[in-house]
């Protein structure tokens, strides 16, 4: 509780609320100009995203004012409702029921439960090793062989991805690093806000100067411009934020780079999947952003390198 | 006060809200038509109905299914306000289409699945003549075709745990019978009208 309210802190929750005023105030000024239809559409969209991030800010830092215990359960209910949506939009048949029952109520509440009993050894290996072997072994009883492997194996994606790979989030919280105990929120807050700030700013970056075509075949608005621009400037965000961490600037600039390039990997992946299925968005949750799925992509490629990369350099 | 908070629950659960292609929310008295792959279709469509259309709209059910225990009789009568109806011993004074004609000159929408029992596959069945019946016999009242998705993985036919994934209710422009239509004709093109809503 006590971490929540430290200098930094303050700052840094005082900096993102200025920073989502500022926008809100942009998008209400941009909307009472006047411009044709497609000038509105986007604007409308602009405010629809900015009203989003509100949202979500405002329930992040809600979570994360309780205590770990609040972290582990919100980051939960996002590894539930992200997987409900990648599920959703994967074909499996009524053989793999079963399995996705116990994916859904079982699997993944055990997942979180182990962080809050901080046992890293479960907790690294239950998915890609427990979860592995039981997925298949409990859709097989159904006696279904059609497209059998192709439907193990979409299930047990989902689970790495939405919740395996999710779920090195709140795992930070967790982190014994010398020096820095009791303030292991704060990397939390760091990681989220370099991530998004990075998808955030390749989205400006790309509006304002993004020509050139990255992956027009898998994500025709991720443009070169989109993302230098949007990677330097939440690398520079990052290396000025690192008085939240237990890291030196550089330090701090170099993970943040390779968490913004991490991101960037995230979201094209889960493009190429979305176009693959033949859907623009995962779900239709968020106002302006789709899906749960489609906000946390980045998220999902960069946690367990963060997670793993802290621990080994900076934890006992 | 129970039925606002059911139909919260069921729209939160399976995540379907209705999407309207081509027409808005009808205002007076209709019938949807769905195709039907889950015992949560009822309670599906009807939980995505807005609460003005659904505080007067009916799903018409199976009779058997729904009292069979207290809870599904409770739900039946007090929650959807069911008409339940008579599937096996069909006499002149149980016939389900003079229950159904019945409550739409009350002033009742009704939710009905032309199919006539739950199928697995995406594509719905040929339909039964029961909508036929009903277009002939109240020609004034729109039919609203709906197709329902995913609800059957939600919970297919002969499971009793449901998975939590995201079904979709989409609903089309109304039909009505026209001039000189024969009843094959009627039938195929509502149940086209029905499948060309599916989008996955």
């Amino acid at each position: 509780m006590n971490q929540f309210f430290d200098v930094q802190t303050q700052w840094f929750v005082g900096g993102v609320l200025a920073l989502l005023g500022a926008s809100s105030l942009i998008g209400w000024v941009l909307s009472h100009r006047s411009g044709n239809p497609g000038y509105k559409a986007t604007v409308a969209n602009l405010n629809g995203r900015i009203r989003a991030w509100w949202l979500m800010v405002v329930i992040f830092l809600a979570a994360t004012a309780l205590g770990k215990m609040g972290t582990v359960i919100l980051f939960g209910l996002i590894s539930f409702l992200a997987l409900r949506e990648f599920i959703t939009m994967t074909p499996t048949k009524p053989g793999d029921h079963r399995a996705l029952f116990w994916v859904f109520f079982v699997i993944t509440p055990i997942q979180y439960a182990v962080i809050a009993f901080n046992w890293y050894g479960f907790f690294s290996i239950f998915i890609p090793v427990y979860a592995f072997l039981f997925i298949p072994m409990r859709s097989v009883v159904a006696g279904d062989c059609d497209r059998f492997l192709e439907r193990t194996a979409k299930i047990q994606w989902g689970l790495m991805i939405c919740v395996y790979c999710v779920s090195h989030a709140p795992a930070l919280l967790y982190l014994d690093i010398p020096g820095y105990r009791g303030q292991n929120a704060k990397l939390l807050m760091y990681f989220v806000a370099v991530v998004q700030m990075s998808d955030v700013l390749q989205y400006v970056w790309g509006k304002l100067l993004g020509r050139r075509k990255i992956a027009p075949n898998v994500s025709p608005n991720k443009t070169l411009g989109g993302l230098l621009g949007g990677v330097f400037t939440a690398t520079f965000i990052g290396a000025a934020l690192y008085r939240l961490t237990p890291f030196t600037p550089l330090q701090s600039a170099g993970m943040s780079l390779v968490l913004t390039l991490l991101g960037f990997a995230g979201g094209l992946v889960m493009s190429a999947i979305k176009r693959d299925r033949g859907v623009k968005d995962y779900g239709n949750l968020i106002e302006g952003h789709g899906g749960v799925m489609d906000r946390i992509d980045s998220l999902c490629y960069s946690a367990p390198v963060f997670f793993h990369l802290t621990r080994f350099y900076f934890a006992e | 006060m129970i039925a606002p908070s059911v139909a919260m629950l069921v729209r939160l659960l399976c995540g379907a809200r209705a999407v309207w292609l081509g027409s808005a929310p009808p205002n007076g008295v209709c019938i949807f038509f769905a195709n039907h792959t889950s015992n949560l279709d009822p309670v599906v469509l009807w939980s995505a109905l807005p609460s003005f259309i659904r505080i007067r709209t009916r799903p018409v059910a199976a009779q058997d299914y729904w009292t069979k225990s207290s809870l599904r009789l409770f739900l039946a009568t007090r929650v959807f306000r069911a008409l339940l109806i008579e599937r096996r011993n069909v006499t002149v004074r149980n016939n389900p289409l003079a229950k159904m004609l019945e409550a739409l000159d009350a002033a009742d929408s009704l939710i009905i699945f032309p199919e006539g029992g739950r199928f697995a596959g995406p594509e719905p069945q040929e339909f039964k003549s029961g909508l036929y019946h009903l277009a002939r016999q109240r020609p004034n009242v729109p039919l609203v075709p709906v197709y329902l998705e995913n609800l059957n993985r939600v919970l297919p036919k002969g499971e009793f745990l449901p998975v939590p994934l995201l079904g979709s209710v989409t609903l089309g422009s109304p039909i009505s019978l026209n001039p000189g239509e024969s009843k094959l004709d009627f039938l195929s093109r509502a149940r086209l009208a029905s499948w060309n809503l599916h989008r996955l």
